[in-house]
């Protein structure tokens, strides 16, 4: 669309209300500005991010502002970078990590691989459970049984120590 | 796979060029290297660069400090491999630990504090592993790792986490670039969660029919299943695909094929200037040409090694004139002349 008053593309776009009759207004950004419009100067990407921000639900935009209280990262933070701050980010930022991790490692729930011979100070296996019960009820309710039954072998690993296999007697 | 005799083989040399493992590591107590304070990476650099490795590693690393490290000397290691181009170009406190000949290469403060790396030549992905996995449990010895019950190994970038490991293999596939079959096998290995990179890694061209590919799932399997699954299933059928594409071209398209690799060879045997890109694209013909039966006199080897010599901060390394763009392709121009002439067929004057 023109500007009004020359050639020169619309830049502003507004509908103006002038002795009770409504009008349009188009004009480039020379004339926008001789008007005293203020033109956006800003990056667009940034326009556009200011925008899906605003176009949040409140829901989102409480879990954007989550933090961790280790290292100070807010869920908002690593959505731009993809990046956690520290390790105690995998805990702050649940559940959204394990549907992240699920969804990137193709379905994957736990790990399954070598644990470190010293892992004094770290994640607290109860606490891992009480998580895992938690999601499986989530997943049952949105009637997604075969991750429910991931989750529940991985309980089942976790909670081997507490009740061990009976040996068959020979 | 060893029934195709036309082919040169030597540990599968002929598509597979080198293997990586990259095992991403954090030490456990100090935010990831992105949200660490500089004091708090040179700490990580200290315990890293001083922890005792034991009997497998008698003499240690030698490591570069990657801030007194000249621009040239940090294009050299990217240029081998042995770092990422982000690793080169950061400005945080990092250094880059060698050991092994330089099949090991551990990367301290790049986005994980460790990155522990096996580079080999060839398809030999359970000596690359080996060595990776007893330097990892070499320093866990003494170091704590972050560690989670469930996510595993705790990583920067939670695609990561788990086992923390990637298993790599650069592979040289022209003929399925040739027959425009690799865009199919690209969508392939999507759909089987590999990742198809360019010759320098992520972002990266294909310069020269390279390609990097590897594993993105590190979560819900074992490292050996996780190794099982990429050195005996998705290599082999990659492998495969592309010997199979290079049968087909020679079968149906001979002198197609012959004229490109035998122009590149005379364009590398005649050039007065070459530019690195160039060269690197004709001497990927020649390894063509050699592993498909059409040269008999030149070795993959030696177009191996041309292949890096050729690179810029290589050849400024051998000819400090050759720093500058012009001289450059000048210096490149002689280095394959002579590195050919060795082996030419016709007059090495030419």
């Amino acid at each position: 669309m023109k500007c009004d008053m020359c050639d020169k593309p619309a830049m502003v776009h507004e509908v103006v209300i002038q002795n009770g009759n409504k009008m349009e207004l188009h004009l480039c950004a020379e004339h926008a500005a001789a008007k005293g419009y203020i033109l956006p100067t800003v990056p667009v990407t940034q326009i556009l991010k200011q925008f899906v921000a605003t176009g949040k639900s409140l829901k989102a935009q409480k879990a954007a502002a989550r933090c961790c209280e280790a290292c100070g990262l807010t869920f908002a933070e690593f959505r731009q970078t993809g990046r956690f701050g520290c390790a105690a980010c995998y805990d702050a930022f649940m559940p959204s990590v394990a549907a992240i991790i699920e969804r990137a490692q193709s379905g994957a729930v736990s790990h399954r691989g070598r644990t470190p011979k010293r892992i004094e100070g770290q994640a607290d296996r109860a606490a891992v459970r009480r998580q895992l019960i938690k999601e499986i009820e989530a997943a049952v309710a949105a009637e997604q049984y075969e991750r429910a039954a991931s989750l529940q072998g991985r309980l089942h690993q976790l909670g081997g120590t507490k009740n061990p296999p009976t040996e068959p007697t020979a | 796979m060893n029934d195709q005799n036309d082919f040169n083989l030597n540990n599968d040399n002929d598509v597979v060029v080198s293997v990586r493992i990259r095992v991403a590591r954090n030490l456990a107590g100090f935010p990831f290297t992105g949200r660490a304070s500089d004091s708090q990476r040179q700490e990580v650099l200290q315990m890293v660069t001083h922890a005792p490795l034991g009997a497998e590693f008698p003499d240690g690393l030698a490591w570069v400090n990657m801030i007194q490290a000249s621009a040239q000397e940090r294009q050299l290691l990217v240029e081998r491999h042995l770092v990422s181009k982000h690793f080169a170009q950061s400005t945080l406190p990092r250094a880059l630990g060698l050991g092994h000949s330089e099949q090991l290469g551990v990367m301290v403060n790049e986005e994980d504090h460790l990155r522990i790396q096996s580079i080999l030549p060839g398809f030999r992905l359970n000596e690359a592993f080996d060595l990776a996995r007893s330097f990892d449990q070499a320093l866990e010895e003494t170091i704590d790792f972050a560690f989670h019950q469930r996510w595993g190994y705790l990583t920067a970038c939670p695609t990561n986490v788990g086992c923390g490991i990637r298993l790599g293999a650069m592979l040289h596939l022209p003929a399925l670039r040739y027959s425009g079959e690799i865009e199919r096998v690209k969508r392939a290995a999507k759909d089987l969660h590999l990742a198809v990179r360019g010759y320098y890694g992520e972002g990266t061209d294909a310069i020269g029919n390279f390609y990097q590919v590897s594993n993105q799932v590190t979560l819900g399997a074992t490292e050996e299943e996780l190794l099982q699954h990429f050195r005996d299933e998705v290599i082999p059928k990659l492998i495969d695909y592309e010997r199979t594409a290079r049968q087909m071209l020679l079968e149906k398209n001979r002198p197609l094929i012959e004229d490109k690799v035998y122009r590149a060879r005379a364009t590398l045997k005649v050039a007065r200037l070459l530019g690195a890109e160039e060269a690197t694209k004709l001497l990927s013909t020649l390894r063509f040409g050699i592993s498909s039966g059409l040269l008999h006199n030149l070795s993959i080897e030696t177009v191996e090694q041309l292949l890096l010599q050729v690179q810029p901060a290589h050849l400024a390394q051998m000819d400090p004139f050759a720093a500058e763009e012009e001289k450059g392709r000048l210096s490149r121009a002689i280095l394959v002349r002579r590195a050919l002439g060795d082996y030419a067929e016709g007059n090495p004057e030419i």
